[in-house]
Protein backbone atom coordinates (compact mmCIF):
# COMPACT_ATOMS: atom_id res chain seq x y z
CA UNK A 1 0.00 0.00 0.00
CA UNK A 2 1.03 3.47 -1.05
CA UNK A 3 2.58 5.45 2.21
CA UNK A 4 -0.53 7.96 1.98
CA UNK A 5 -2.94 5.23 1.64
CA UNK A 6 -1.73 3.21 4.28
CA UNK A 7 -1.61 6.59 6.91
CA UNK A 8 -4.57 6.97 5.93
CA UNK A 9 -6.22 3.95 6.76
CA UNK A 10 -4.50 3.97 9.70
CA UNK A 11 -5.81 7.27 11.15
CA UNK A 12 -9.33 6.07 9.79
CA UNK A 13 -8.74 3.29 12.08
CA UNK A 14 -8.49 5.06 14.39
CA UNK A 15 -11.49 7.81 14.64
CA UNK A 16 -13.24 5.52 16.94
CA UNK A 17 -10.65 6.16 19.88
CA UNK A 18 -10.93 9.97 18.73
CA UNK A 19 -14.77 9.86 19.39
CA UNK A 20 -14.33 8.16 22.44
CA UNK A 21 -11.62 10.70 23.57
CA UNK A 22 -13.65 13.45 22.89
CA UNK A 23 -16.51 12.26 24.84
CA UNK A 24 -14.86 11.14 27.85
CA UNK A 25 -12.01 14.12 27.80
CA UNK A 26 -14.27 17.07 25.93
CA UNK A 27 -17.76 15.91 26.72
CA UNK A 28 -17.58 14.72 30.18
CA UNK A 29 -14.42 15.61 31.18
CA UNK A 30 -13.43 12.75 32.81
CA UNK A 31 -9.37 11.45 32.08
CA UNK A 32 -10.10 8.09 31.54
CA UNK A 33 -7.02 5.25 30.75
CA UNK A 34 -9.67 2.42 30.23
CA UNK A 35 -8.88 3.11 26.94
CA UNK A 36 -5.93 1.20 26.29
CA UNK A 37 -7.98 -1.93 27.65
CA UNK A 38 -10.64 -1.64 25.72
CA UNK A 39 -9.42 -1.16 22.10
CA UNK A 40 -7.02 -4.32 22.63
CA UNK A 41 -10.24 -5.81 23.86
CA UNK A 42 -12.22 -4.76 20.37
CA UNK A 43 -8.95 -6.78 19.05
CA UNK A 44 -9.27 -9.63 20.54
CA UNK A 45 -12.89 -10.41 20.03
CA UNK A 46 -11.93 -9.58 16.61
CA UNK A 47 -9.45 -12.13 16.14
CA UNK A 48 -10.96 -14.78 18.16
CA UNK A 49 -14.16 -14.57 16.73
CA UNK A 50 -13.46 -13.82 13.35
CA UNK A 51 -10.60 -16.95 13.24
CA UNK A 52 -13.81 -19.15 14.41
CA UNK A 53 -15.95 -18.05 11.38
CA UNK A 54 -18.63 -15.51 12.90
CA UNK A 55 -19.40 -13.06 10.34
CA UNK A 56 -17.26 -9.43 11.02
CA UNK A 57 -21.12 -8.17 11.16
CA UNK A 58 -21.76 -10.57 14.40
CA UNK A 59 -18.32 -9.59 15.80
CA UNK A 60 -18.80 -5.58 15.05
CA UNK A 61 -22.18 -6.40 17.74
CA UNK A 62 -20.02 -8.22 20.39
CA UNK A 63 -16.93 -5.75 20.00
CA UNK A 64 -19.66 -2.60 21.09
CA UNK A 65 -21.28 -4.37 23.84
CA UNK A 66 -17.54 -5.70 25.15
CA UNK A 67 -16.54 -2.30 25.08
CA UNK A 68 -19.43 -0.80 26.62
CA UNK A 69 -18.94 -3.54 29.47
CA UNK A 70 -15.73 -2.56 30.16
CA UNK A 71 -16.42 1.51 29.96
CA UNK A 72 -19.41 1.39 32.06
CA UNK A 73 -17.36 -0.61 35.30
CA UNK A 74 -14.93 2.25 35.31
CA UNK A 75 -17.84 4.13 35.25
CA UNK A 76 -19.47 2.00 38.56
CA UNK A 77 -16.43 2.35 40.06
CA UNK A 78 -15.97 6.33 39.55
CA UNK A 79 -19.47 7.21 40.84
CA UNK A 80 -20.70 4.79 43.02
CA UNK A 81 -17.14 3.76 44.50
CA UNK A 82 -16.54 7.61 44.80
CA UNK A 83 -12.97 6.47 43.18
CA UNK A 84 -10.56 9.11 40.88
CA UNK A 85 -11.65 8.51 37.66
CA UNK A 86 -7.65 7.53 36.82
CA UNK A 87 -7.61 5.21 38.86
CA UNK A 88 -10.85 3.65 38.12
CA UNK A 89 -9.47 3.29 34.68
CA UNK A 90 -6.08 2.08 35.64
CA UNK A 91 -8.26 -0.63 37.78
CA UNK A 92 -10.28 -1.90 34.82
CA UNK A 93 -7.20 -1.43 32.05
CA UNK A 94 -5.08 -3.89 34.45
CA UNK A 95 -8.02 -6.12 34.95
CA UNK A 96 -8.43 -6.00 30.85
CA UNK A 97 -5.03 -7.62 30.09
CA UNK A 98 -6.12 -10.78 31.72
CA UNK A 99 -9.24 -10.86 30.13
CA UNK A 100 -7.97 -9.85 26.56
CA UNK A 101 -5.17 -12.45 26.94
CA UNK A 102 -7.62 -15.24 28.01
CA UNK A 103 -10.47 -14.35 24.85
CA UNK A 104 -7.45 -14.77 22.44
CA UNK A 105 -5.78 -17.92 24.21
CA UNK A 106 -1.72 -16.57 23.32
CA UNK A 107 -0.52 -13.20 22.49
CA UNK A 108 -1.08 -12.84 18.74
CA UNK A 109 -3.34 -13.94 16.30
CA UNK A 110 -2.87 -13.12 12.60
CA UNK A 111 -6.02 -13.71 10.51
CA UNK A 112 -4.32 -15.19 7.68
CA UNK A 113 -6.45 -14.24 4.82
CA UNK A 114 -10.07 -15.01 6.84
CA UNK A 115 -12.90 -12.56 5.50
CA UNK A 116 -13.05 -9.16 7.20
CA UNK A 117 -15.23 -6.41 7.06
CA UNK A 118 -13.16 -5.40 4.45
CA UNK A 119 -13.34 -8.59 2.09
CA UNK A 120 -17.34 -8.41 3.13
CA UNK A 121 -17.87 -5.07 1.04
CA UNK A 122 -16.63 -4.61 -2.33
CA UNK A 123 -16.52 -1.17 -3.36
CA UNK A 124 -13.49 -0.76 -5.52
CA UNK A 125 -11.73 -3.77 -7.25
CA UNK A 126 -8.72 -2.50 -6.00
CA UNK A 127 -8.20 -4.07 -2.21
CA UNK A 128 -6.30 -1.31 -0.87
CA UNK A 129 -8.79 1.42 -2.21
CA UNK A 130 -11.76 -0.52 -1.48
CA UNK A 131 -10.47 -1.05 2.59
CA UNK A 132 -10.17 2.76 2.34
CA UNK A 133 -13.32 3.30 0.75
CA UNK A 134 -15.00 0.96 3.21
CA UNK A 135 -13.26 2.59 6.26
CA UNK A 136 -14.72 5.89 5.01
CA UNK A 137 -18.02 5.08 4.89
CA UNK A 138 -17.84 3.17 8.59
CA UNK A 139 -16.43 6.35 9.91
CA UNK A 140 -18.95 8.53 8.66
CA UNK A 141 -21.57 6.27 10.07
CA UNK A 142 -20.22 6.46 13.03
CA UNK A 143 -19.60 10.35 13.13
CA UNK A 144 -23.24 10.74 12.02
CA UNK A 145 -24.82 8.65 14.75
CA UNK A 146 -22.48 9.94 17.40
CA UNK A 147 -23.21 13.28 16.04
CA UNK A 148 -26.57 12.93 15.79
CA UNK A 149 -27.03 11.35 19.34
CA UNK A 150 -25.39 14.48 20.75
CA UNK A 151 -27.88 16.99 19.36
CA UNK A 152 -31.04 14.76 20.91
CA UNK A 153 -32.55 15.75 24.27
CA UNK A 154 -30.14 12.80 26.14
CA UNK A 155 -27.19 13.76 24.18
CA UNK A 156 -27.55 18.01 25.64
CA UNK A 157 -27.97 16.06 28.88
CA UNK A 158 -24.80 14.24 28.86
CA UNK A 159 -23.12 17.55 27.37
CA UNK A 160 -24.20 19.58 30.16
CA UNK A 161 -23.21 16.50 32.96
CA UNK A 162 -19.88 17.23 31.32
CA UNK A 163 -20.46 21.28 31.80
CA UNK A 164 -22.34 21.92 35.30
CA UNK A 165 -23.66 18.93 37.59
CA UNK A 166 -25.55 20.90 39.93
CA UNK A 167 -27.35 22.68 37.00
CA UNK A 168 -28.50 18.91 35.36
CA UNK A 169 -29.16 17.76 38.58
CA UNK A 170 -31.43 20.44 39.50
CA UNK A 171 -33.23 19.59 35.93
CA UNK A 172 -33.70 15.74 36.80
CA UNK A 173 -30.98 14.09 35.62
CA UNK A 174 -28.96 11.57 37.54
CA UNK A 175 -25.42 12.57 37.11
CA UNK A 176 -23.88 8.86 37.95
CA UNK A 177 -25.87 7.07 35.54
CA UNK A 178 -24.90 9.92 32.53
CA UNK A 179 -21.45 9.28 33.32
CA UNK A 180 -21.77 5.28 33.30
CA UNK A 181 -23.38 5.61 29.77
CA UNK A 182 -20.66 8.08 28.57
CA UNK A 183 -17.91 6.18 29.45
CA UNK A 184 -19.58 2.91 28.49
CA UNK A 185 -20.16 4.86 24.77
CA UNK A 186 -16.65 6.34 24.46
CA UNK A 187 -15.22 2.63 25.28
CA UNK A 188 -17.78 1.03 22.61
CA UNK A 189 -15.94 3.09 20.49
CA UNK A 190 -12.55 2.87 20.71
CA UNK A 191 -13.30 -0.87 21.00
CA UNK A 192 -14.55 -0.46 17.37
CA UNK A 193 -11.01 1.01 16.58
CA UNK A 194 -9.53 -2.19 17.87
CA UNK A 195 -11.76 -4.44 15.44
CA UNK A 196 -11.04 -2.08 12.73
CA UNK A 197 -7.26 -1.71 12.72
CA UNK A 198 -7.25 -5.92 13.56
CA UNK A 199 -8.79 -6.29 10.41
CA UNK A 200 -6.94 -3.25 8.42
CA UNK A 201 -3.40 -4.88 9.91
CA UNK A 202 -4.43 -8.81 9.73
CA UNK A 203 -3.87 -9.49 13.11
CA UNK A 204 -4.70 -9.08 16.53
CA UNK A 205 -1.82 -7.94 19.45
CA UNK A 206 -1.86 -8.39 23.48
CA UNK A 207 -0.14 -4.85 23.49
CA UNK A 208 -1.42 -3.49 20.71
CA UNK A 209 -3.28 -0.49 23.00
CA UNK A 210 -0.29 0.49 24.70
CA UNK A 211 0.32 3.34 23.22
CA UNK A 212 -3.58 4.37 22.11
CA UNK A 213 -4.39 6.56 24.72
CA UNK A 214 -2.22 9.08 23.03
CA UNK A 215 -3.18 9.00 20.05
CA UNK A 216 -6.97 9.55 21.06
CA UNK A 217 -5.39 12.78 23.24
CA UNK A 218 -3.42 13.42 20.44
CA UNK A 219 -5.95 14.08 17.98
CA UNK A 220 -8.63 15.57 20.61
CA UNK A 221 -6.12 17.95 21.99
CA UNK A 222 -5.30 18.60 17.78
CA UNK A 223 -8.76 19.49 17.73
CA UNK A 224 -9.03 21.70 20.51
CA UNK A 225 -6.61 23.89 19.35
CA UNK A 226 -8.11 24.61 16.65
CA UNK A 227 -12.03 24.34 18.63
CA UNK A 228 -10.28 27.31 20.80
CA UNK A 229 -8.77 29.25 18.05
CA UNK A 230 -12.06 29.43 15.65
CA UNK A 231 -14.15 29.54 18.79
CA UNK A 232 -16.03 26.31 17.24
CA UNK A 233 -19.47 25.49 18.92
CA UNK A 234 -20.86 23.28 16.33
CA UNK A 235 -20.93 19.53 17.22
CA UNK A 236 -20.05 18.49 13.81
CA UNK A 237 -17.14 20.79 13.21
CA UNK A 238 -15.75 19.72 16.41
CA UNK A 239 -16.68 16.17 15.68
CA UNK A 240 -15.02 16.07 12.00
CA UNK A 241 -11.77 17.98 13.71
CA UNK A 242 -11.24 15.25 16.16
CA UNK A 243 -10.77 12.99 13.17
CA UNK A 244 -8.82 14.96 11.36
CA UNK A 245 -6.91 15.55 14.22
CA UNK A 246 -6.58 11.41 14.52
CA UNK A 247 -5.20 11.22 10.66
CA UNK A 248 -3.05 14.31 11.11
CA UNK A 249 -1.70 12.74 14.21
CA UNK A 250 -0.80 9.82 12.53
CA UNK A 251 0.79 11.70 9.51
CA UNK A 252 2.72 12.85 11.84
CA UNK A 253 4.04 9.69 13.05
CA UNK A 254 4.53 8.36 9.78
CA UNK A 255 6.66 11.37 8.81
CA UNK A 256 8.36 11.27 11.62
CA UNK A 257 9.45 7.54 11.21
CA UNK A 258 9.99 8.38 7.21
CA UNK A 259 12.57 10.79 8.08
CA UNK A 260 15.16 7.82 9.69
CA UNK A 261 13.68 8.37 13.14
CA UNK A 262 14.82 5.07 14.93
CA UNK A 263 11.17 2.82 15.38
CA UNK A 264 12.53 2.35 18.85
CA UNK A 265 11.96 6.21 19.76
CA UNK A 266 8.67 6.27 18.40
CA UNK A 267 6.61 6.47 21.27
CA UNK A 268 9.27 9.29 22.81
CA UNK A 269 8.81 11.22 19.75
CA UNK A 270 5.01 10.88 19.84
CA UNK A 271 5.17 12.06 23.85
CA UNK A 272 6.85 15.07 22.90
CA UNK A 273 4.74 15.67 19.79
CA UNK A 274 1.62 15.70 22.36
CA UNK A 275 3.47 17.71 24.76
CA UNK A 276 4.19 20.33 21.94
CA UNK A 277 0.43 20.45 21.23
CA UNK A 278 -0.92 20.65 24.49
CA UNK A 279 2.12 22.85 25.63
CA UNK A 280 2.91 25.46 22.76
CA UNK A 281 -0.59 27.24 22.65
CA UNK A 282 -0.40 27.71 26.38
CA UNK A 283 2.73 29.07 26.52
CA UNK A 284 2.28 31.65 23.92
CA UNK A 285 -1.58 32.45 25.85
CA UNK A 286 1.03 33.45 28.95
CA UNK A 287 3.39 35.67 27.16
CA UNK A 288 0.44 37.56 25.53
CA UNK A 289 -1.90 38.07 28.85
CA UNK B 1 -47.32 22.21 49.61
CA UNK B 2 -44.07 21.69 51.94
CA UNK B 3 -43.74 19.84 55.05
CA UNK B 4 -40.83 19.23 57.33
CA UNK B 5 -40.94 17.70 60.38
CA UNK B 6 -38.50 17.43 63.22
CA UNK B 7 -35.75 17.90 60.23
CA UNK B 8 -31.73 17.54 62.05
CA UNK B 9 -28.83 17.65 59.77
CA UNK B 10 -24.94 16.42 61.12
CA UNK B 11 -22.40 17.37 58.66
CA UNK B 12 -19.47 14.81 59.71
CA UNK B 13 -20.99 13.21 62.46
CA UNK B 14 -18.69 11.82 65.16
CA UNK B 15 -15.83 13.56 63.68
CA UNK B 16 -13.89 16.30 65.12
CA UNK B 17 -15.54 19.05 62.59
CA UNK B 18 -18.63 17.82 63.25
CA UNK B 19 -21.40 20.41 62.43
CA UNK B 20 -24.99 20.41 63.58
CA UNK B 21 -26.20 22.82 60.28
CA UNK B 22 -30.12 21.70 61.05
CA UNK B 23 -31.52 21.58 64.59
CA UNK B 24 -34.80 20.00 64.90
CA UNK B 25 -36.54 22.10 62.40
CA UNK B 26 -40.40 22.31 61.64
CA UNK B 27 -41.91 23.98 59.17
CA UNK B 28 -44.94 23.77 56.98
CA UNK B 29 -45.54 26.07 53.72
CA UNK B 30 -48.84 26.40 51.94
CA UNK B 31 -48.90 26.04 48.27
CA UNK B 32 -48.71 29.59 46.30
CA UNK B 33 -47.14 30.72 49.95
CA UNK B 34 -43.84 33.16 49.28
CA UNK B 35 -41.41 32.53 52.36
CA UNK B 36 -38.30 34.92 52.67
CA UNK B 37 -35.60 33.55 54.96
CA UNK B 38 -33.10 35.53 56.50
CA UNK B 39 -30.20 34.91 59.20
CA UNK B 40 -27.13 35.21 59.69
CA UNK B 41 -24.01 33.62 57.81
CA UNK B 42 -23.71 30.06 58.44
CA UNK B 43 -27.45 29.66 60.44
CA UNK B 44 -28.30 26.62 58.19
CA UNK B 45 -30.04 28.76 55.76
CA UNK B 46 -28.77 27.21 52.63
CA UNK B 47 -28.82 23.85 53.67
CA UNK B 48 -32.34 24.01 54.93
CA UNK B 49 -33.12 24.37 50.60
CA UNK B 50 -30.81 21.90 50.31
CA UNK B 51 -33.20 19.62 52.23
CA UNK B 52 -35.95 20.64 50.38
CA UNK B 53 -33.95 20.26 46.88
CA UNK B 54 -32.75 17.10 48.10
CA UNK B 55 -29.36 17.53 46.80
CA UNK B 56 -28.57 17.12 50.71
CA UNK B 57 -30.70 13.96 52.52
CA UNK B 58 -31.67 15.14 56.15
CA UNK B 59 -29.86 12.93 59.15
CA UNK B 60 -33.35 12.62 60.97
CA UNK B 61 -37.26 13.60 60.31
CA UNK B 62 -39.50 14.08 57.63
CA UNK B 63 -39.86 16.19 54.24
CA UNK B 64 -42.77 15.99 52.04
CA UNK B 65 -43.57 17.67 48.88
CA UNK B 66 -47.29 18.10 47.68
CA UNK B 67 -48.56 15.23 49.74
CA UNK B 68 -45.09 12.89 48.19
CA UNK B 69 -42.78 11.20 51.10
CA UNK B 70 -39.59 12.66 49.28
CA UNK B 71 -37.21 11.91 52.43
CA UNK B 72 -34.86 9.92 50.75
CA UNK B 73 -35.58 10.86 47.45
CA UNK B 74 -32.26 13.03 45.89
CA UNK B 75 -32.45 15.40 43.96
CA UNK B 76 -32.82 14.92 40.36
CA UNK B 77 -35.87 12.99 40.95
CA UNK B 78 -37.37 15.89 42.69
CA UNK B 79 -37.23 17.99 39.67
CA UNK B 80 -40.75 17.07 38.77
CA UNK B 81 -41.96 19.70 41.65
CA UNK B 82 -38.32 21.72 42.25
CA UNK B 83 -37.00 24.19 40.34
CA UNK B 84 -33.72 26.48 41.78
CA UNK B 85 -31.78 29.68 41.58
CA UNK B 86 -28.55 29.16 42.80
CA UNK B 87 -26.08 31.92 44.36
CA UNK B 88 -23.31 31.17 42.13
CA UNK B 89 -24.72 31.87 38.54
CA UNK B 90 -22.60 29.83 37.31
CA UNK B 91 -24.34 26.90 38.84
CA UNK B 92 -27.95 27.37 37.48
CA UNK B 93 -26.71 27.20 33.78
CA UNK B 94 -24.11 25.03 31.50
CA UNK B 95 -21.27 27.11 30.30
CA UNK B 96 -20.46 25.25 27.71
CA UNK B 97 -23.99 24.94 26.15
CA UNK B 98 -25.68 27.70 24.20
CA UNK B 99 -28.13 29.27 25.70
CA UNK B 100 -30.66 27.34 23.67
CA UNK B 101 -29.14 23.96 24.65
CA UNK B 102 -29.91 25.04 28.34
CA UNK B 103 -33.56 26.41 27.38
CA UNK B 104 -33.94 22.86 25.63
CA UNK B 105 -33.03 20.85 29.21
CA UNK B 106 -35.10 23.12 31.39
CA UNK B 107 -38.05 22.99 28.64
CA UNK B 108 -38.09 18.70 30.07
CA UNK B 109 -37.17 19.54 33.36
CA UNK B 110 -39.75 16.62 34.46
CA UNK B 111 -39.90 14.74 31.47
CA UNK B 112 -37.48 12.01 30.13
CA UNK B 113 -34.77 12.97 28.00
CA UNK B 114 -34.90 11.06 25.25
CA UNK B 115 -33.18 10.04 22.03
CA UNK B 116 -34.47 12.89 19.44
CA UNK B 117 -34.10 16.13 18.62
CA UNK B 118 -36.26 18.47 20.76
CA UNK B 119 -34.87 21.69 18.97
CA UNK B 120 -36.81 23.16 15.80
CA UNK B 121 -37.95 26.45 14.73
CA UNK B 122 -41.19 26.29 17.05
CA UNK B 123 -38.85 25.79 20.01
CA UNK B 124 -36.43 28.52 18.71
CA UNK B 125 -39.63 30.90 18.80
CA UNK B 126 -40.83 30.29 21.91
CA UNK B 127 -37.50 30.67 23.38
CA UNK B 128 -36.79 34.00 21.85
CA UNK B 129 -40.21 35.96 22.58
CA UNK B 130 -39.78 34.14 26.40
CA UNK B 131 -35.74 36.03 26.51
CA UNK B 132 -37.20 38.99 24.73
CA UNK B 133 -39.51 39.73 27.76
CA UNK B 134 -36.42 40.61 29.93
CA UNK B 135 -35.55 43.57 27.54
CA UNK B 136 -31.83 42.39 28.28
CA UNK B 137 -31.06 41.68 24.31
CA UNK B 138 -30.26 38.01 24.79
CA UNK B 139 -33.03 37.04 22.14
CA UNK B 140 -30.92 37.10 19.27
CA UNK B 141 -28.16 35.39 21.12
CA UNK B 142 -29.57 32.45 21.20
CA UNK B 143 -26.73 30.40 19.94
CA UNK B 144 -24.32 31.86 22.01
CA UNK B 145 -22.56 29.73 24.82
CA UNK B 146 -23.77 30.39 28.32
CA UNK B 147 -20.24 31.10 29.23
CA UNK B 148 -19.85 34.08 27.30
CA UNK B 149 -22.90 36.32 29.52
CA UNK B 150 -22.77 38.01 32.54
CA UNK B 151 -23.32 36.88 36.03
CA UNK B 152 -26.54 38.99 36.28
CA UNK B 153 -28.01 37.47 32.51
CA UNK B 154 -27.39 33.96 33.62
CA UNK B 155 -29.18 34.74 36.87
CA UNK B 156 -31.95 36.26 34.86
CA UNK B 157 -31.66 33.56 32.12
CA UNK B 158 -32.10 31.13 35.06
CA UNK B 159 -34.91 32.22 36.05
CA UNK B 160 -36.94 32.28 32.88
CA UNK B 161 -35.84 28.43 32.50
CA UNK B 162 -37.52 27.74 35.61
CA UNK B 163 -40.81 28.18 34.58
CA UNK B 164 -40.34 26.19 31.06
CA UNK B 165 -42.04 23.17 32.47
CA UNK B 166 -44.21 22.97 34.75
CA UNK B 167 -43.27 24.31 38.09
CA UNK B 168 -44.68 24.38 41.44
CA UNK B 169 -41.68 25.45 44.00
CA UNK B 170 -39.16 28.48 43.04
CA UNK B 171 -36.10 27.86 45.54
CA UNK B 172 -33.91 30.77 45.28
CA UNK B 173 -30.61 31.20 47.41
CA UNK B 174 -29.72 34.75 47.17
CA UNK B 175 -29.84 34.85 43.72
CA UNK B 176 -28.73 38.40 43.67
CA UNK B 177 -25.58 38.02 45.82
CA UNK B 178 -23.21 38.01 42.85
CA UNK B 179 -25.32 40.71 40.51
CA UNK B 180 -24.67 44.63 40.59
CA UNK B 181 -27.59 46.65 42.10
CA UNK B 182 -29.40 47.05 38.84
CA UNK B 183 -28.96 43.14 37.30
CA UNK B 184 -29.83 42.65 41.45
CA UNK B 185 -33.07 44.80 41.01
CA UNK B 186 -33.90 43.18 37.54
CA UNK B 187 -34.07 39.81 38.86
CA UNK B 188 -36.01 40.18 41.49
CA UNK B 189 -38.78 41.87 39.92
CA UNK B 190 -38.81 39.17 37.25
CA UNK B 191 -38.24 36.01 40.15
CA UNK B 192 -41.52 38.36 41.67
CA UNK B 193 -43.30 38.20 38.59
CA UNK B 194 -42.59 34.63 37.67
CA UNK B 195 -43.85 33.70 41.21
CA UNK B 196 -47.02 35.36 40.88
CA UNK B 197 -47.98 34.96 37.16
CA UNK B 198 -47.26 30.92 37.57
CA UNK B 199 -48.61 30.97 41.39
CA UNK B 200 -45.38 29.50 42.66
CA UNK B 201 -44.78 28.58 46.40
CA UNK B 202 -41.16 30.53 46.38
CA UNK B 203 -38.53 30.11 48.85
CA UNK B 204 -35.94 33.02 48.55
CA UNK B 205 -32.95 33.51 51.02
CA UNK B 206 -31.31 36.95 50.89
CA UNK B 207 -29.34 39.24 53.10
CA UNK B 208 -30.93 42.21 51.45
CA UNK B 209 -32.84 44.30 54.35
CA UNK B 210 -34.81 45.91 51.71
CA UNK B 211 -35.85 42.85 49.36
CA UNK B 212 -36.75 40.95 52.54
CA UNK B 213 -38.98 43.94 53.07
CA UNK B 214 -40.81 44.18 49.69
CA UNK B 215 -41.36 40.43 48.59
CA UNK B 216 -42.90 37.52 50.27
CA UNK B 217 -46.09 36.76 51.67
CA UNK B 218 -44.01 35.48 55.17
CA UNK B 219 -40.77 36.24 56.63
CA UNK B 220 -38.28 33.50 59.15
CA UNK B 221 -35.48 34.13 60.36
CA UNK B 222 -32.82 30.89 61.25
CA UNK B 223 -30.87 30.79 63.67
CA UNK B 224 -28.03 28.30 64.57
CA UNK B 225 -30.14 25.45 62.38
CA UNK B 226 -33.55 26.58 63.96
CA UNK B 227 -35.68 28.86 63.22
CA UNK B 228 -35.99 31.79 65.28
CA UNK B 229 -38.83 33.92 64.44
CA UNK B 230 -41.71 33.18 62.01
CA UNK B 231 -43.64 36.02 61.02
CA UNK B 232 -47.07 36.07 58.04
CA UNK B 233 -47.48 38.42 55.52
CA UNK B 234 -50.16 40.66 57.44
CA UNK B 235 -47.53 41.32 60.43
CA UNK B 236 -44.89 41.27 57.76
CA UNK B 237 -46.50 44.54 56.78
CA UNK B 238 -46.65 46.13 59.96
CA UNK B 239 -43.23 45.46 60.76
CA UNK B 240 -40.59 48.75 60.80
CA UNK B 241 -37.44 48.11 58.62
CA UNK B 242 -35.62 48.95 61.97
CA UNK B 243 -36.99 45.78 63.53
CA UNK B 244 -36.14 43.61 60.33
CA UNK B 245 -33.00 45.27 60.88
CA UNK B 246 -32.80 43.84 64.38
CA UNK B 247 -33.53 39.89 62.74
CA UNK B 248 -30.06 40.16 60.24
CA UNK B 249 -28.14 40.34 63.44
N1 LIG C 1 -21.37 19.93 52.81
C1 LIG C 1 -21.07 20.40 54.04
N2 LIG C 1 -20.14 19.76 54.80
C2 LIG C 1 -19.83 20.19 56.04
N3 LIG C 1 -20.38 21.28 56.61
C3 LIG C 1 -21.31 21.96 55.91
C4 LIG C 1 -21.69 21.56 54.60
N4 LIG C 1 -22.64 22.43 54.14
C5 LIG C 1 -22.82 23.33 55.13
N5 LIG C 1 -22.03 23.06 56.20
C6 LIG C 1 -21.98 23.79 57.47
O1 LIG C 1 -23.30 23.96 57.94
C7 LIG C 1 -23.49 25.23 58.51
C8 LIG C 1 -24.65 25.92 57.82
O2 LIG C 1 -24.27 26.24 56.48
P1 LIG C 1 -25.24 26.91 55.43
O3 LIG C 1 -24.54 26.93 54.13
O4 LIG C 1 -26.56 26.26 55.49
O5 LIG C 1 -25.35 28.40 56.01
P2 LIG C 1 -26.10 29.67 55.40
O6 LIG C 1 -27.10 30.08 56.41
O7 LIG C 1 -26.58 29.39 54.04
O8 LIG C 1 -24.93 30.74 55.37
P3 LIG C 1 -24.62 31.91 54.31
O9 LIG C 1 -25.49 33.06 54.69
O10 LIG C 1 -23.19 32.22 54.56
O11 LIG C 1 -24.88 31.39 52.94
C9 LIG C 1 -22.18 25.98 58.35
O12 LIG C 1 -21.47 25.88 59.56
C10 LIG C 1 -21.45 25.20 57.27
O13 LIG C 1 -20.08 25.26 57.47
MG1 LIG D 1 -26.03 30.09 52.01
Amino acid sequence: MDFYLATLVQGLCFSGVALGIFISMKIFNIPDITTGGSYTLGGAVTGMMLTHNHSAYTVLLVVIVAGAISGAITGVIHTKLKINALLAGIIVMTGLYSINLTVMGRSNIPLNNIPTLFSLINISSNPNQNTFLVLLLFVLLLTLIIGYLLKTDFGISMRATGSSETMIRALGVNTDAMKIIGLAIANALTAVSGYLITQSQGYADINMGVSIVIVGLGSVVIAEVFINWLHITSIWLSLSLALLGAIAFEFAVAVTLDLGVDATLLQLVTAIFVLLIVGLPRLSFKTSS
Amino acid sequence: MIDIKQAHKIFNKGKANQVNAINGVDLHIDSKEFVVIVGSNGSGKTTLLNLVAGSVLPSSGSISIDGNDVTKLPDYKRSEWIARVFQNPLSGTASDLSILDNFRLAAIRTKVKGLSVGINEQFKKQVKDKIATLGMGLENKLEQPMGTLSGGQRQALTLLMSVMDTCQVLLLDEPTAALDPHSAKVVMETADKLIKDFNLTAILITHNLKDAFTYGTRIIQMGEGKILKDMPSEKEAALKQNDLFDWFG
